[in-house]
């Protein structure tokens, strides 16, 4: 009876750090508030390249995060496109196939012939290739 | 009538000589202006061009990546 409670305290520790592993990951890799907000508000929308695009003329501000972003996103497709022995250009097409179907209602997204469109509940219009 | 047929000829030549030499600068001239209404009349496409920079990117290579970029997007979320 005595081990058991033993065995139930040590798994409810567990418990505890996966819960908050859980927890801790999606605080910490969340949008910054300033790039949040200029998504919504239109200014900067999803480009069928895997990159951010402005949709107006930028302030510097929204301009300096739109190129640091920018600049990890291509650090990361980098670092992808070696580990599956592709080209950072098709790699980041395929997370921008993905990027511009993930945009939530209101957001913009820039479709192959180069307009910027507002997402609405219905698909939005891809690239041919995109699975 | 000797004399005056020499100067007859005389003043022909000068006249031929004359003439070859506004020939002489006037061939370059010519020259250049043909030179110029020769030139290739290029006009702009009435179509706006458009540059893709996708050529290389095929459909199977985008579904083999499919699953390494949905990763990617979940794993690096702050960027996306």
């Amino acid at each position: 009876m005595f081990e058991h409670a033993k065995k139930n305290k040590t798994l409810a520790v567990i418990g505890a750090l996966v819960l908050t592993a859980v927890v801790a990951v999606p605080v910490m890799a969340q949008r910054d508030p300033a790039y949040e907000a200029a998504r919504s508000a239109g200014l900067i929308g999803e480009k069928p390249d895997g990159y951010l695009g402005y949709v107006t003329s930028p302030s510097p501000a929204v301009k300096a995060l739109v190129e640091d972003i920018n600049i990890k996103r291509k650090a990361a497709y980098t670092r992808k496109a070696q580990e599956t022995n592709s080209t950072v250009e098709q790699f980041a097409f395929t997370s921008g196939c993905n990027l511009v179907l993930r945009t939530v209602p209101g957001e913009k997204y820039q479709t192959p012939s180069g307009t910027w469109q507002t997402r609405d509940s219905s698909a939005p219009i891809r690239d041919s290739r995109c699975p | 009538m000797l004399y005056q047929t020499s100067q007859l000829t005389e003043q022909t030549f000068d006249a031929i000589r004359l003439k070859m030499r506004s020939l002489s600068t006037a061939g370059p001239i010519f020259g250049v202006l043909i030179g110029l209404s020769a030139c290739v009349q290029v006009s702009a496409p009435d179509k706006p061009i458009v540059i893709n920079l996708n050529i290389n990117i095929k459909q199977e290579v985008v579904y083999r990546l499919d699953g390494d970029a949905k990763s990617l997007i979940n794993e690096e979320a702050d960027i996306f």
